[in-house]
């Protein structure tokens, strides 16, 4: 598979999850496991084009993909608008949900469309985080709203 | 573990035949969780989701492969409705109508929609198709009447479907629950009413003796929405569990139904 | 000497809301938590556990899983060199079970594998034999029976005290998890010397030192405890979980060992709040004044002590509330049961009796046909007052009448919207506008700021002065809230540096920093952080003979006299300091002394809209005031506000842990639900600034206050929206309705 844009080949053992093999076996360990069953959002990558919990994906189903992680979610060396938004907005605490809140916000923003508050926590609603009570991250986010990509 | 990633149906099928005790994997937000967490190690394994006849949506038929995110911006807003409540767009997005049937959980949250409309189940094996009413595929909770080889090719809906319709699910928080309990509607010009309840019986509940009484109404007066409401509640066969009550879930099921009576008559 | 004007500049300094340290590397996925530390060559670690939530032990073999490939170890209690027991206030808890399970989840044996499927399948293999027994699981029959971790009685004024309008009632709060994002995961790696470095997630590293090094049985040296990166804690991570195991495996292995416990475990893995019972009898004159409280209290402290004992303390000196009372009877009881152990969680039993007495209030008030504000404002206690039921002497700043009145005085913000997500039921279209009622609750709470009864309560912090800037050396944990940021403004405004890192030592390095809990490390690792700068400063001007330093160097007036680099050719300047609050002492056999180190006070106004015939609830807003000393840094103020804000609502409306006869029954995200995105109120916050008599800057610890009167606010909305009394948290759809 493809994983930010580099050809990897990896050998996952039996069923395990593509946030398993991401973490385990290649080394990559942006994405997180805070529950492994998909209600939690913090191992979230984009799959296809499509933003999915890596933990809910058998990595062997993976193979000829491509996988967007956390790691490669900015596309170069710098940081994605994103990412600038969480750290200047006070949107991270402890970190850890934070990862999957970038992957998820960046699909979210790829578009360039203008989202409201409400939108931004419809399609965030499968990320879950302990430590912010949302506020700091929705207003963070939402100033991006309607910005060119 | 032997894997099989199929691209086409005649493909899959051979894989199926030739493994016909294969774990299908299709969005994997079922069965990723028991390889997680109960030690789920299947020996053979056909992902389908490359499989492109799947992923058709034509007319009546809504292939297995078609997600929920795909659902919640399709065409039948009751449909549209229930699948916006599944988990959050990171299921949404893996997650299939196919894996709904297959899982046949009682809180399957497509399963009321598909009971509501009388919907059938076509199966596909290498040598032959099957077609089941939707009650007669599902046979309890979580089982199926899918054999060894056979894969589910989606869900054929009726010819006309009625404009009067709506979903609802209750849960206690507002996005990733299971249904503790929720409500299909569907009603046409003539009045002619079909109502299915999810999570409060084993397999989804149509609420015949309601419906029918409901159905030869065509104003229905506030004496007849309660009357509606308290035969659909007489109907279903909730249990209680750590989620909810049998006497919360009983009167839920009153409500929605009612309600959502209101919202397509309004 | 070249005269070089000093540049204007604003510091990133005490009340700046400076960008956290951390964030880039976090935002990035870079930043390393302990579960995602590795080591070459090392193995994984798995925990047999018991299914029962009492049984006998009969007995384990252990041979069916050592005989699998790619198995390095198994081990059991015999295999403890050390103590066997361990615990935060008395060590009772077995570090593996001793010949009987006395909680669902309990630890039996631990293996050491290649790989964590390898670890798995060898767990599981291990034939362990039980006799199931009967479990204790209610915690009034325990009380009965005497099976307590302790037992306190506050008496305190005239017995005969009475008021002539009297409430009394009944009042639950369910068990509510911590839930931090990181489980509990760890790294040990063993030195060629028979000692071991464990990295390790932990509210108090060196709490977990001393109590590993009595388990393995080495020197203080040979053991050494490495902060790793923390994803949350919330009081989860102040007990062991698998510290001593880990370390166990490493030395037996004499390889890495590294273990991660999944969510499911994680349930079990560490403690959870207190449930509590509570009655209340509070009586009042006929303006207002309260007169009497009396209270039991009984919490379930689960199977092991942990730290039951200074929990139920809290639940009761604060079972009065932040009001003052003239005469006060609590008696309170922490259960021993067969129920998962129960021990810290942020508010620490003043959340449970927050509850309690709250509810209370409004029912006086009420019972008074007296505005529920004008009651509270009425017997608000303040500076130079008294705690009601220690009879302490308030000396720092307490400014509740100032709290209330400037929430009561926050205009009520417009939130109506159309939007179905903004009704209760929210995407599931369950409700239509014309069945939802709102309603307002109010509600106020206090809590202590630092530890207790006596306890030394301490924090160590090394300043250190080179060319390379200034360090902040502690083992103080950056759970998330903030510390980093804190820790870093102080020694900025203290000496004026600018190129100013926290950093953390490990337990060989330096002192302890003491808990991050109780909302004490801004005042005591801040404390100590900005004595040991000013220390460092003194020295500094001393050596270079100024009166101003900076990153350039020591000033005199607009003159640079000494550059960074040649002051400091003869050495580093540093300086340790041990950082104590005011002493506080032991009560006596009625429950009276000077207790507490200090107190803060908050205030919620919440907003409900209810579906009354489906009994949905969504909260809309929560508004506050929260009396903070100082805003060392306001954004992360707001944040740990904001959050705790949030975990009042879920212990409000959805977060318990269901047990059945001591087994969880929703040991899983999935059913232990945790407020999302969608489920968050809008909130306001008002911070007031009254300086306390101790700590940096006046500064007070924020973490808590926000999480113990949130949840009364809420559920007193609701029963102002539904007319019913709602005497249990969370509060179910059911209970609503009324089925």
């Amino acid at each position: 598979m493809t994983v930010n844009g580099i050809e990897q080949t990896a050998d996952p053992v039996g069923p395990e999850s593509l946030l398993t093999t991401l973490r385990d076996r290649l080394g990559l360990y942006g994405s997180k496991n805070a529950c492994e069953q998909g209600e939690c959002g913090s191992c979230s990558v984009i799959l296809d084009g499509e933003l999915v919990c890596s933990c809910l994906v058998m990595a062997a189903d993976a193979d000829g993909s491509e996988v967007v992680t956390v790691e490669g979610i900015a596309g170069g060396d710098g940081l994605h608008r994103v990412q600038q938004a969480m750290i200047e907005g006070s949107g991270v605490q402890c970190g850890f949900c934070t990862p999957g809140i970038v992957v998820a916000a960046a699909h979210l923003f790829a578009t360039g469309a203008p989202v409201t508050a409400d939108d931004i926590r419809e399609a965030l609603a499968g990320n879950i985080c302990r430590c912010t009570g949302y506020g700091a991250i929705v207003r963070a986010l939402a100033a991006l709203s309607g910005e060119a990509p | 573990m032997k894997t099989h990633l199929p691209k086409d149906l005649a493909e899959a099928l051979s894989a199926l035949e030739s493994e016909p005790e294969a774990t299908i994997l299709a969005g994997g937000t079922d069965l990723m969780v028991s390889v997680n967490y109960q030690g789920l190690r299947p020996g053979a394994v056909v992902g389908i989701r490359r499989v492109a006849e799947l992923h058709e949506w034509e007319g009546r038929f809504i292939g297995a492969g078609v997600t929920y995110t795909r659902m919640e911006h399709g065409p039948i807003p009751a449909l549209a409705q229930s699948a916006r409540t599944v988990g959050s767009p990171q299921i949404r997005n893996a997650g299939t109508l196919g894996g709904n049937l297959g899982t046949a959980s009682p809180a399957g949250d497509a399963l009321p929609v598909l009971a509501a409309l009388d919907a059938e189940i076509v199966l596909r094996s290498k040598v032959a198709e099957r077609v089941l009413p939707w009650d007669e595929f599902i046979t309890g909770p979580k089982r199926n009447a899918l054999q060894p080889g056979e894969i589910i090719l989606g869900a054929r809906l009726p010819e006309r479907i009625p404009t009067g319709q709506g979903f609802s699910k209750i849960g206690i928080r507002n996005a990733m629950v299971i249904a503790i309990a929720s409500c299909c509607l569907f009603r046409d010009e003539d009045g002619r009413t079909t109502v299915a309840l999810g999570s409060v019986g084993p397999t989804p509940v149509r609420a015949r003796r309601a419906e029918e009484m409901i159905s030869a109404v065509l104003q229905p007066t506030p004496a007849a929405l309660e009357e509606f409401q308290r035969l659909v509640s007489a109907e279903v066969s909730p249990i209680t569990d750590h989620r909810s009550t049998e006497a919360y879930r009983r009167h839920a099921s009153g409500v929605l139904a009612r309600r959502l009576l209101e919202r397509v008559i309004n | 000497m070249t005269t070089i004007t000093r540049p204007d500049r604003t510091l990133d300094g005490v009340g700046t809301s400076m960008v956290r340290p951390d964030a880039p590397a976090k935002t990035k996925g870079e930043f390393a938590y302990s579960s995602d530390l590795h080591a070459e060559g090392m193995l994984w670690g798995a925990t047999v556990r018991s299914p029962h939530s009492r049984a006998r032990i009969v007995s384990i073999d252990v041979a069916p899983a050592l005989a699998m490939a790619g198995v390095h170890a198994v081990l059991t209690l015999d295999d403890v060199p050390g103590s066997r027991v361990f615990g935060l206030e008395r060590p009772d808890q077995p570090v593996l079970a001793d010949g009987e399970a006395r909680y669902w989840g309990e630890p039996i044996a631990i293996v050491a594998a290649e790989d964590r499927e390898t670890a798995r399948l060898a767990a599981a293999a291990v034939r362990v034999d039980y006799e199931p027994l009967t479990p204790l699981s209610d915690p009034e029959e325990a009380e009965a029976n005497g099976s307590t971790f302790r037992v306190i009685e506050i008496v305190n004024g005239d017995e005969t005290t009475q008021g002539s309008v009297v409430v009394e009632g009944h009042y639950e709060v369910g068990q509510q998890d911590q839930a931090p994002l990181g489980t509990e995961s760890g790294l040990a790696v063993p030195d060629e010397e028979g000692g071991v470095d464990l990295h390790i997630s932990t509210q108090w590293l060196h709490v977990d030192h001393e109590q590993v090094v009595a388990a393995l049985g080495l020197r203080t040296d040979q053991v050494r405890l490495h902060m790793a990166g923390i994803g949350g804690a919330f009081g989860a991570r102040e007990d062991l979980s698998l510290q001593i195991h880990l370390c166990m495996l490493a030395l037996h292995t004499r390889r890495p060992v590294k273990m991660v416990y999944d969510r499911a475990e994680s349930f079990v893995g560490h403690v959870h709040r207190h449930p509590a019972r509570m009655w209340y009898r509070h009586e009042a004159d006929p303006d207002g004044t309260l007169k009497r409280v009396q209270a039991r209290v009984l919490l379930d402290g689960g199977a092991y002590a942990s730290t039951s004992s200074a929990v139920l303390a809290n639940a009761c000196y604060f079972a009065v509330g932040p009001y003052r009372c003239q005469s006060v009877a609590v008696h309170g009881a922490a259960a021993r049961t067969n129920n998962p152990p129960a021990g810290a969680m942020r508010g620490f039993g003043a959340v449970q009796s927050c509850f309690g007495y709250e509810s209370q209030m409004d029912r006086l008030a009420e019972a008074l046909g007296m505005d529920p504000i004008e009651l509270r404002l009425k017997n608000a206690l303040g500076h130079g007052d008294r705690l009601a039921t220690t009879g302490q002497l308030i000396e720092g700043s307490l400014p509740t009448r100032r709290v209330i009145e400037s929430l009561d005085a926050m205009p009520m913000l417009d939130s109506e919207s159309d939007d179905p997500r903004r009704l209760p039921g929210g995407t599931g279209l369950t409700t239509p506008a014309s069945a939802v009622q709102r309603g307002v609750g109010f509600a106020v709470g206090i809590k202590n700021l630092a530890f207790s009864e006596g306890f030394d309560d301490f924090t160590e912090v090394r300043a250190v002065l080179t060319a390379d800037g200034l360090k902040i050396g502690t083992a103080a944990a950056e759970v998330g809230q903030g510390l980093v940021s804190v820790v870093e403004q102080i020694a900025r405004s203290a000496t004026g540096m600018e190129n100013v890192r926290m950093v953390w030592d490990d337990t060989a390095h330096i002192g302890s920093a003491g808990s991050t809990s109780a909302s004490r490390q801004t005042q005591m690792t801040g404390g100590a952080a900005l004595a040991a700068c000013e220390a460092v400063l003194a020295e500094a001007l001393r050596r270079g003979d100024g009166d101003r330093l900076d990153d350039r160097g020591v000033w005199r007036g607009d003159e640079l006299v000494v550059s960074l680099a040649d002051l400091l050719t003869e050495g580093p300047i540093e300086h340790l300091e041990r950082f104590r609050h005011p002493p506080t002492e032991a009560p006596d056999e009625r429950g009276r002394g000077n207790v507490h180190a200090g107190f803060a006070v908050a205030a919620h106004r919440a907003v409900v809209d209810v579906d009354l015939e489906l009994g949905l609830v969504r909260v809309v807003r929560v508004d506050t005031a929260q009396d903070i000393g100082k805003a060392i840094n306001p954004a992360a103020v707001v944040g740990q506000i904001e959050g705790g804000i949030m975990q009042g609502v879920g212990l409000a409306v959805m977060e318990e842990i269901v047990l059945d006869e001591g087994v969880m029954k929703n040991a899983s995200f999935t059913d232990y639900l945790l407020p999302t995105f969608l489920d968050a109120p809008e909130v306001e916050a008002i911070l007031i600034e009254e300086p306390d008599h101790w700590g940096p800057f006046g500064a007070k610890g924020v973490g808590e206050p926000p999480a113990i009167s949130s949840t009364a606010a809420v559920v007193a909305a609701i029963r102002a929206a539904t007319g019913k009394p709602l005497t249990r948290t969370p509060v179910k759809p059911e209970d609503i309705v009324g089925l």
